[in-house]
């Protein structure tokens, strides 16, 4: 194989932080949404604001964003068949009667 | 990140495909945890007031303490690399060890919080826990287990993170090789990430 160096961009210090500040505050945002008692739409908006801040730091802290499509195909692939679980399991869930 | 293929300190390197070797096994943790957080899914939705009340049995400034340290902990592991890239051993060496200190906070507070739990009486199988109706025996259950797997998890990565510390200092992890200290700091931002959707499902029910 060819003996290459390819030495991509490299994240700023500055990048990292903003980043952790952004994920302070979504905690703080989730924290907030939690004492306005939704009840029922609590679970799903907890969970999206989680998928966003795992989403900063698979994007930024994990590197993702450098990577090849290939590894961030994969990656949908995999969130894809754990949602694909787990909506096949409600779909036993919601309809099985007892 | 680097790509580098070749060799470098006489062996051969393939960064990127050590990197997808290490996403691949984060597939098959987000599996596991995946599994965990399925049964979750489904007990919450039968047992939807226990849970709630289950929830109120947790200290929820203790969840948000311990999602602050890991969020940190995803910080000074990322810098660590930055700094070891642009030859800054001394500084890398010292967002590591922060790390790892962040990492032992987060496990000290587990203890504590455990031990408040234990003390109350509501451990698995106990006898005040068993005079619950069934929600609320599910909920702890599945307290102990998916926050004690993923207490687990930060123990083993304090113990790799100290690990390249050592690495590090001895210049086994070089600027131009840099792929264990990356494949590290992958694995802790995975936890991380675990506990960012642990908060909500066990310390932010109300």
């Amino acid at each position: 194989m060819a003996q290459q160096e390819i030495a991509l961009p490299n994240i700023s210090y500055r990048t990292y932080v903003l980043v952790w500040i952004i994920l302070l505050a979504l905690l703080a945002f989730t924290v907030a949404v939690a004492e306005l008692h939704l009840t029922g739409l609590l679970l799903l908006t907890s969970i999206f604001i989680a998928t966003l801040k795992a989403g900063f730091v698979a994007i930024y802290f994990m590197h993702l964003r450098e990577e090849p499509w290939v590894l961030k195909g994969m990656l949908f692939f995999v969130l894809f068949m754990l949602a694909v679980l787990i909506l096949l399991t409600f779909s036993d869930e919601w309809y099985r009667e007892g | 990140m680097n790509t580098a293929e070749g060799f470098a300190e006489g062996h051969r390197i393939d960064a990127a495909g050590a990197r997808m070797g290490m996403w691949i096994f984060l597939f098959t943790e987000v599996l596991f945890f995946g599994g965990l957080f399925l049964i979750y899914t489904v007990y919450r939705v039968r047992y939807g007031a226990a849970f709630l009340q289950g929830g109120r049995l947790m200290d929820t400034a203790h969840g948000i303490a311990n999602t602050v340290i890991l969020l940190t902990g995803s910080l000074t592991i990322a810098l660590s690399l930055a700094l070891l890239r642009k030859g800054k051993r001394g500084l890398s060496l010292l967002a590591q060890g922060l790390t790892v200190l962040l990492g032992v906070f987060f496990l000290a507070g587990k203890y504590v919080e455990y031990s408040a739990h234990i003390g109350h009486g509501l451990y698995p199988a106990s006898p005040v826990l068993l005079g619950m109706d069934k929600g609320k025996i599910l909920f702890m259950g599945l307290y102990y287990v998916m926050t004690g797997v993923h207490a687990l998890h930060v123990l083993i990565g304090v113990a790799v993170i100290s690990w390249t510390i050592l690495l590090t200092a001895r210049q086994k992890i070089t600027p131009r090789d840099t792929i264990k200290l990356e494949n590290t700091g992958l694995y802790w931002h995975f936890v991380d990430v675990i506990w960012i959707y642990l908060l909500p499902l066990f310390y932010l029910i109300t």
